[in-house]
This record gives structure tokens, sequence and C-alpha cells, in this order.
């Protein structure tokens, strides 16, 4: 039988108050190195000169601490849990939701969480999204996503026909994103989760927006897909900030799992060009 | 595409020499409100009472900045999605609002409206926050301060980079570039 670990949510919450304070000022590096290959590739004038002042607001943000985007969006945790563990010393959400209210205070980080009807702000960024796995193990795995309203705006979910396949699934994407045109702050990274069911598929979007820029999934056919939703997509000309050029998107990343034979669902989540995310192991 | 150097509050004169895709460093005055802010401001218009400014010849961002550190004026202060102001910028434009800043497509009532009473609609670069919020010099809350980020605020700025997007003449900038760079990978 395998050891019980105890972990203190106390670490829980100092691991996302530091996640995020990170995450609101520095951007993840794989995102700049795609942003850079893309800036050598670009050949319009007007998006060499949207990428250099991304490339200045990235630095200006690192160097005096200013949010890299003044929407320091809300705070969407994706944290796999060692069934191993054993959370010590409190509640581990509550940990996290103090570590979220505590960065957006001390780093002057906005806070944008409100009633949804009558849209008064709760002016704490409370409270924090959190998708829980259990996994195998006795570690705790913490991914911090500081997610925009303007890109996420941009986000749905489809349930398609199951007639509708592999070509129905490129053409939805792509046209979703053509229509979505400036408004998710291109260049995005385009998260697409294919199959299981309505809500999962939404969260391996979102999830999807967070591996390694450029990285191509390891399953060849959905490679394949990602390699040619990114053509179409940059070939629709909207550009770094929807100026125009050749950079709409720098990635488009699919996660997919099995379905139910009457149904096939599709959901695609955005990510803006500073895609502000940093992870810990606990 | 030509650059200019501009001043609030805008005239119809600042308004008709510009072009979408002209570059425009603008200097003055400003106030922010979003989506909050103009559901109020609407609201006081049809009940009949006066807005928290004059929107005549002024220019709106479309912004809901982060809290300022100790001795800086603002904190990063990059534009918000434009499109959720269509119902209302139309109202503020027929009233003499000369301007509008933000990032993202607006609709072909308030393309019409900009047209029709000579204003523009200004976009800048969604998420270059820290660098569009250095060029704002003053900040202070006018009204409705419950609405924390989103209060209606007076900046002062100085040559706030934007560029041309609706102009007086029907154009529209994120239209003529996606058809500009369209197929050519």
């Amino acid at each position: 039988m395998s050891e019980i670990r105890n972990v203190s949510v106390k670490d829980v919450e100092e691991a996302i108050y530091k996640l995020a304070l990170d995450a609101a000022y520095h951007i993840p590096e794989d995102v700049l190195e795609a942003e850079k290959k893309a800036y050598e590739k670009e050949k319009s004038e007007v998006a060499k000169k949207v990428l250099e002042t991304i490339f200045q607001n990235i630095e200006v943000s690192s160097k005096e601490e200013f949010p890299l985007c003044q929407d320091t969006g809300l705070g969407v945790i994706f944290m796999e849990v060692g069934q191993d563990v054993h959370f010590v010393d409190g509640y581990v959400v509550d940990a996290i939701n103090n570590g979220v209210e505590r960065a957006y205070k001390d780093g002057y980080l906005r806070k944008s969480s409100c009633n949804p009807l009558t849209r008064e702000n709760y002016g704490n960024n409370l409270p924090a999204i959190v998708h829980t796995f259990v996994v195998p193990g006795d570690k705790v795995r913490l991914i911090f996503d500081a997610k925009g309203g303007g890109s996420e705006s941009m986000s749905k979910v489809q349930m398609m026909k199951p007639a509708d396949g592999r070509e129905g699934i490129v053409q939805t994407v792509v046209d979703w994103m053509i229509q979505a045109g400036p408004n998710p702050c291109p260049p995005t990274i385009v998260g697409v989760g294919i199959g299981a069911d309505f809500e999962r598929c939404a969260v391996m979007a979102k999830h999807a927006t967070l591996r390694k820029v450029g990285e191509p999934s390891p399953d060849p056919v959905l490679a394949d897909m990602e390699q040619e939703i990114l053509t179409k997509i940059n070939n629709s000309g909207i550009g770094p900030a929807g100026l125009g050029g050749l950079t709409t998107a720098l990635a488009v990343h699919i996660e997919m799992e099995p379905c139910h034979i009457a149904t096939l669902p599709l959901a695609i989540n955005t990510a803006c060009h500073v895609n502000r995310h940093k992870e810990i192991e606990l | 595409m030509a650059e200019y150097r501009l001043t609030t509050p805008l005239s119809d004169e600042d308004i008709i020499k510009l072009k979408a895709g002209d570059t425009v460093y603008l200097s003055g005055v400003l106030y922010t409100a979003r989506d909050a802010a103009h559901m109020r401001m609407v609201k006081a218009l049809e009940e009949g009472k006066e807005l928290p400014f004059d929107v005549k010849g002024q220019v709106i961002y479309y912004v809901g900045p982060s809290p300022a550190r100790p001795g800086k004026p603002i904190g990063s202060a990059g534009p918000t999605t434009s499109y959720r102001m269509n119902p209302f910028a139309p109202k503020l434009i027929a009233l003499g609002q000369k301007g509008m800043i933000g990032k993202g497509k607006m609709s072909d009532e308030v393309k019409e409206a900009c047209a029709k009473y000579k204003a523009c609609y200004f976009a800048s670069i969604g998420g270059a926050a820290a660098v569009v919020g250095s060029s704002v010099k003053k900040a202070e809350i006018i009204a409705y301060p419950e609405l924390g980020p989103e209060a209606v605020r007076r900046l002062e700025v100085e040559n706030m980079p934007l560029f041309v997007c609706f102009d007086s003449y029907g154009n529209d900038l994120y239209e003529i570039a996606k058809k500009e760079w369209a197929n050519k990978l």
C-alpha cells in the first residue's frame, strides 16, 4: 500500500500567490519565443510595428512589474492531485482563493469578478475557478491561468453532427476565428477540444491553450489538423491586433477524447498574445 | 498613410482630415467608460438627467485600468473589446462625441454614426497595456466610483499612439487590412 503524503494547504496558498503575480508580469518564454519567430516571418510593416510594441510591452511589464494587460483575468486553476495526497491545515479551495485574493491586492492587479446580473464588482477577484483532477502519485501540480475576458468571450461549444467529421470541425474552427477577427487580441493560441461530452470538451479546449506553444499533438492525425487550421487562420490576413499581416494565430492545439456514437462535441477557447499561465509541482 | 498629432477636444475639421489607416498621436483629456458606465450614462439620458461629463468634442476610451501603484497616475491601461459598446456609441455620437478608443470590431450602426455626425473610432493595440498606460499623465475618478475599474475617469494623456479604424467616410481599417493580407502565406 502506498503511503499517504500530507500537503499543507498553506503551501498551496503561497504557491498560488506567487504564480498569480508571476503570470501577471512575466510572459511565458515559449509564447515570447513563438512571437519572435513570427516577427522574423512577418511581411507586413504594420504587423512588425505591432509586434515590436508587444515586445516593448513585455519588457516594461517585466522590469517595472506593471501588469502585461490591465485585464489581469479571473484566476483559472488546473489542479492535479495525486491520490496519495492528504491536504492538511484547512480546505484547499479556500487556500487557493486566499492566494488569489492576496496576489490581486498586493500586486495592484485588476479585480474583475462581478455579479452576472447586477454587474456589481466584488472587488476581490473571487472566486477562482478550480478544475481538479485526481491522478496517480503523491504530488500536487498547479497551473495558474490568468484568463482575460476579451479572448474568453471569443469561445464556443458546438454540438456538431457526427457526419460533419474532420472537415466540418476544421471549417467551424477556421470560420469562428476569422469571425472573431481582432477581438481576442491576435496573435492568439487557439485551443480546441474534440469529443468527450458537452462540458468536458470545453475544459479540454482551455487546457489545450496551456500546452507549450507550437508543440504538435502526439497524435499525427491531430497534428495534421492543427497545421491545416493554423495555415487557414493565418491566410485570413487579420494579423497582429487585427491590423493586417501573416500572424493571426501562433498555434492551434487540439485535445481529443472518445465521445458517444450520437455526438460530436467541439469546443474552441482562445488565448490572447500574452497567454499568461505559470505552473508548479508541490 | 498620414500621421497626425491631435489634442482633444476634437472638431469636425480634425475628424474630416483623418482616413482609416492613419496614425494619430493623441494628447489632452480623455474620459474612460466601459459597459457598466455606458449603461448608466444611457439610462441617465433616457431619464432626462445630466451625463457625468459633456460628451461634445470628447473622446471616450474603453478601458478598465489596473490599480495604480503609489506615485503612479494609473496602472496598466490598454483598450477593452469595443463591440460591447455598440448599443451605446451611436447615441453619444449623436450628442457630439467625436471619438472612441478601443480594440476589435464595432457595428455598422457605429460606422454610420461616424459618417453622419463626423466622428472616428480609433483602434489601439489590445494587450499593449503597460506601454499604453505610460502615456497617461494624470487620472481622476469623476463618476460611479463604486464601479471600481469601470468607474468614469478623466485622463490626461500625451501622445497616445492610435490607428484610425472607422473614419468619417465609412471606411473600416480592419476590413481593409484583412483584404490586403489575405492568402499571402
